[in-house]
């Protein structure tokens, strides 16, 4: 058994840099945006392919150990959690590819309104992605329940950032091409977030055995 | 409300005490075992599970020493009052053991001899019943041909299907196994596991297994001992996937000790 609590270790360490790869996209491609830095936009979309990769290893082990080693209770929700949360995290990873994308483009443009909502939406779900995949890794520890509402933050965030944007493309319609890009932005954050609750959701199975999407008040 | 308490669970077992001399083998415990469902019985070595499971059918009055305090009621009615019909019970509550034991006679005399002993001599009835507990063993067409040869020709996972045709000849209510696969290769223990299925849907089933991941595939519910105690009992997937208590977890995880 202790082969396999070795095994169980190394998958943690790999969903762990897996989590730090992602939360370095998000912060980078957030900074390219604000900073007007395409080159490091352009890093952002070349390490992409380092996020992809592991994530697919993460899939390999988990499935050689769901075979090999027949999984139960703990362990097994803790394998089926590393299964799924992968996922998530490598659809954040493209979701930073697309904020730096968009970096790229929006570098070239007049900087009509700074960066103030975007920077705090990138502050918020990279502490939502780090205090999720904090129990995963401690061993719920502390779990993460207030993930979940910090959702809402976000939500509110993109509305707010909609609405002023909206207030200048009224005032001044030459610039709805560039702030549409910035709504979009907003967008790739909000839905970030919403990975990261997803993450939380899991982290909360894994911990508790209990399956908390969808319900109305998941709290503990 | 007790009747249908009593439909639902054929056995209750109440605070039902096993003693082997002064040892104490089973304690205090305290399960129903719900009609027309699978019950897996797992633990250690020594915990009491087979222990347990012969007290359902008074088994254990074979051994010297042995013997009980509580209550174990079959269909409302506790198996160890004085005047239970111990041969009768254990015609409705069958017993198939770790090694295939068929007797030394052939396929047919291994399946009629409980009939014989409840004295149906008529032939057509005899085989009848012969035909109809190897169908039900899903045994029929391997040997429905060579029906006048020993039983202890066949392979090992057939002698075990013909061991649970010979109890299925008794029309059973319950049919309580006992690592009914231990000795037998994977496509045997999976064959095995089919019939159990097939059979739930007539009979009440409690296995005893050291196989957990068997205990996983094949019941509906789960009871883990440790030394003598009934330490977790509930849904099979609720324990493989979420157990309450500490020590099954460790138990099931392979983190024992």
């Amino acid at each position: 058994m202790a082969v396999f609590d070795e095994e169980l270790k190394a998958l943690r360490e790999m969903v762990l840099k897996l989590c730090s790869m992602v939360e370095c996209a998000i912060r980078d491609s957030v900074n390219s945006l604000v900073e007007r830095n395409a080159d490091l936009a352009k890093e952002v979309i070349k390490r992409d392919h380092m996020i992809n990769a592991l994530d697919v290893k993460v899939d390999e082990e988990c499935i050689r150990l769901i075979a090999l080693r027949q999984p139960v209770a703990k362990d097994l929700r803790f394998i089926t959690t590393a299964m799924k949360i992968t996922t998530d995290l490598e659809r954040m990873g493209d979701l930073a590819v697309n904020i730096a994308e968009r970096a790229i483009e929006l570098k070239e443009e007049h900087l009509f309104k700074p960066y103030v909502n975007i920077p705090l939406m990138a502050e918020i779900t990279q502490g939502m992605v780090r205090d999720s995949i904090d129990a995963f890794v401690r061993g719920c520890t502390n779990i993460p329940y207030d993930v979940i509402n910090k959702d809402d933050e976000v939500d509110d965030l993109t509305v707010k950032n909609f609405n002023e944007l909206l207030e200048y493309m009224i005032r001044d319609p030459k610039i709805i091409p560039i702030a549409i890009k910035r709504t979009y932005v907003a967008k790739y954050l909000e839905r970030i977030a919403d990975h990261a609750t997803n993450i939380a959701e899991m982290v909360i199975y894994m911990c508790k055995g209990k399956i908390i999407r969808h319900m109305e008040s998941p709290g503990p | 409300m007790v009747e249908e308490v009593r439909d639902k669970n054929i056995f209750e077992i109440k605070d039902f005490n096993v003693y082997y001399g002064s040892f104490l083998a089973v304690k205090r415990v305290n399960l129903n075992v719900e009609t027309h469902k699978i019950t897996a019985i797992i633990g250690p070595s020594g915990c009491g599970k087979s222990t347990l499971l012969r007290a359902l059918n008074r088994m254990n009055d074979l051994i010297i020493n042995s013997w009980v305090e509580g209550q174990v009621l079959f269909k409302g009615i506790d198996i160890y009052q004085k005047d239970t019909d111990v041969i009768e019970l254990r015609k409705r509550v069958g017993m198939v053991f770790q090694k295939p034991n068929p007797f030394p006679s052939s396929v047919y005399e291994n399946v009629a001899y409980g009939p014989k002993i409840r004295r149906i001599k008529k032939k057509s009835q005899l085989d009848e019943i012969v035909e109809n507990a190897l169908v039900r063993a899903d045994l029929w067409k391997e040997v429905k041909d060579k029906l006048n040869e020993s039983g202890m020709s066949l392979s090992g996972g057939q002698m075990q299907r013909l061991c649970i045709a010979r109890s299925l000849a008794q029309e059973p209510e319950v049919l309580l196994f006992d690592e009914p696969t231990s000795a037998l290769d994977p496509i045997s223990t999976a064959n095995i596991e089919n019939l159990l299925q097939e059979l739930r849907k007539t009979i009440t089933i409690v296995i005893v297994t050291h196989n957990m991941q068997q205990a996983a595939r094949v019941s509906d519910l789960t009871a883990f001992m440790y030394i003598g105690e009934l330490i977790e009992f509930g849904n099979t997937d609720t324990i493989f996937v979420n157990p309450q208590n500490k020590l099954t977890e460790e138990y099931i995880t392979g983190r024992f000790g």
